[in-house]
């Protein structure tokens, strides 16, 4: 029987180790934790410690990012199979992973890659998710990334691929709307149009987090998603537009460079959480 | 027939000198370089900030410019081929051997394998360390012929150099000051519950737990790092391994088959 996706609709923090302590020092106003699968493949150790703690106390999102389910290259078995273990270990609310590739021949380049959007990709990227949903045993969600180039031979557009490899498959969405406005910055779109044809009634989950404002040869904006800073204004008014069609949806602050302290972060995380409460007022209204 | 899209598109990330892959485009009249630039830094910048979270006191030693660019030719020439990071860097002690600029830092080679050992005890298995009271509890004639399973956490980094009074000073754990005698330091590292613990192993240390790794009993194990250094002194080595936590099991023998 397949696990469904279902994160509390409150705001949720990226865990990071340097905030153990403060974390687990009182009671928290946090709906739930995400961490990153890759960092809980080891055998033991601080990190199970800590995400043990965690666990019993809080909602839990595993988010890969290691996965490359976006590689023309078959999916790698072993790493599917840690994957299946720590999420049996610590059967977390939700599974995640990008809709981006990471691994090529045998090296992994740790970084959240680009790839053409075509019939071929998308029935390629449709297997590997069928795959990975049926050696978890659950649904997973699906993320828009953050691309910095276009690919000419691109013929699908992003969205509607996404859309499609939903229906196909049954994954639901993660929707990183820091992710749309970066690259609809670098791509000359709005982000707007974008989130218009986003298939909302599929997103299970949103991520926010900073960027930082570079510039092309001609002088365009060139943005790249760092994680480093505080989420743009920009980006908090995107976000209060998706959530006053949707209603609540869980949603993460990630920090995962230059990492404030632990109240700045929940700070961010209780301004989220303000924009969900007035969501569920205006539905109960 | 052409070379596909993700191929061309990672054999230009690590090499620089490659031109950007076919197709890749940008929205405007800006030359996509740039752009293709974002890919190539946040891959090797993200594999060397992954190496300077590993390697913090070669960092230190080397400093942050030297270590940027030995870490760049580390990353181009033997990218990580596992996407758990944790384990990114064990070859780099070896790279540094080699690394020709770093040449006079004789002892450099070591502190990274040093460093190195303190991450995999990190993540290694947990294991409740045995204290004295069980090794009171033996039949004091049955002692020499016990086994003794080690910690699973524990490394052994063997040096020339001073290595482990290197780390500390560098680490904060101990204050900077002239190393007297510069002598060989074998490191012992230890996780026997949550923290990292690096000690300097006493003479004949590493042949003993060697011979005890390789399962041999503890009173043949003694004769052997005896023959290795006429300075083992088994009750010093015998109240480290008991007092550090790295006895996770005694395995006594049974007395149908003595051994």
């Amino acid at each position: 029987m397949s696990i469904v996706a279902n994160l509390p609709a409150r705001a949720g923090v990226g865990f990071k180790p340097v905030h153990f302590r403060d974390i687990l020092a009182a009671a928290q106003p946090i709906g739930f934790f995400e961490v990153h699968a890759e960092n809980y493949m080891g055998a033991g150790g601080p990190p199970h410690a800590q995400l043990g703690a965690l666990r019993e106390r809080y909602a839990l999102s595993v988010h890969g990012v290691g996965l490359s389910i976006g590689s023309m290259q078959p999916l790698d078995r072993e790493h599917l199979a840690r994957l299946k273990k720590l999420c049996d270990r610590y059967r977390p609310e939700s599974f995640s992973e990008h809709l981006a590739w990471s691994s090529h021949g045998e090296v992994y380049f740790n970084d959240l890659l680009p790839l053409p959007y075509t019939r071929q990709t998308l029935a390629r990227v449709a297997e590997h998710i069928d795959e990975t949903q049926t050696a978890l045993g659950r649904m997973m969600l699906l993320e828009n990334p953050s691309t910095y180039v276009r690919i000419a031979e691109s013929t699908i557009p992003e969205v509607e691929f996404l859309a499609e490899i939903s229906e196909r498959t049954g994954c639901r969405m993660l929707l990183d709307i820091n992710n749309v406005f970066v690259s609809a910055k670098n791509h000359g779109t709005t982000p707007l149009s974008y989130l218009d044809s986003f298939p909302l009634d599929r997103v299970r989950e949103i991520h926010l987090g900073g960027h930082d404002e570079e510039a092309d040869d001609t002088g365009a904006p060139l943005l790249i998603d760092t994680h480093g800073s505080p989420i743009a204004n920009e980006v908090w008014t995107l976000y209060a537009q998706v959530i006053a069609r949707t209603g609540p949806i869980a949603t993460l602050i990630e920090w995962d460079n230059d990492v404030p302290d632990w109240p700045t972060l929940r700070a961010e995380a209780s301004a989220a959480q303000a924009i969900l409460a007035d969501a569920s007022r205006a539905s109960a209204a | 027939m052409p070379v596909p899209f993700e191929t061309s598109f990672a054999q230009a990330l690590l090499d620089a000198e490659r031109p950007i892959p076919n197709g890749v485009t940008a929205h405007n009249a800006a030359d996509p370089t740039r752009r293709f630039a974002v890919y190539r830094n946040n891959v090797v910048a993200g594999l060397v900030r992954v190496l300077k979270d590993r390697f913090p006191v070669v960092e230190r030693i080397v400093g942050e410019e030297f270590f940027g660019v030995m870490a760049r030719v580390f990353v181009v020439e033997r990218p990580p081929r596992s996407p758990l990071l944790a384990t990114y860097g064990d070859d780099f002690a070896a790279f540094i051997a080699a690394f020709e600029p770093a040449r006079e830092l004789v002892y450099l080679a070591d502190v990274a394998r040093l460093e190195a050992a303190r991450t995999r005890a990190y993540h290694a298995a947990d294991a409740t360390p045995l204290d004295a009271d069980g090794f009171a509890a033996l039949d004091a004639g049955l002692v020499t012929g016990i086994r003794i399973d080690l910690h699973p956490s524990t490394e052994i980094v063997r040096s020339p150099h001073p290595i482990v009074t290197i780390w500390a000073m560098n680490s904060g754990e101990r204050e900077f000051a002239p190393v007297e005698k510069w002598h060989g330091e074998d490191a012992l590292v230890i996780r026997p519950y949550l923290d990292v613990e690096t000690r300097v192993l006493p003479p004949g240390g590493t042949a003993f737990l060697h011979a005890l790794a390789g399962g041999l009993p503890l009173g043949k194990a003694a004769d052997v790092a005896l023959a290795d250094c006429s300075e083992f002194d088994l009750s010093r080595n015998l109240a480290g391994l008991i007092g550090w936590g790295l006895a996770q099991e005694f395995i006594v023998p049974d007395s149908e088959s003595p051994c």
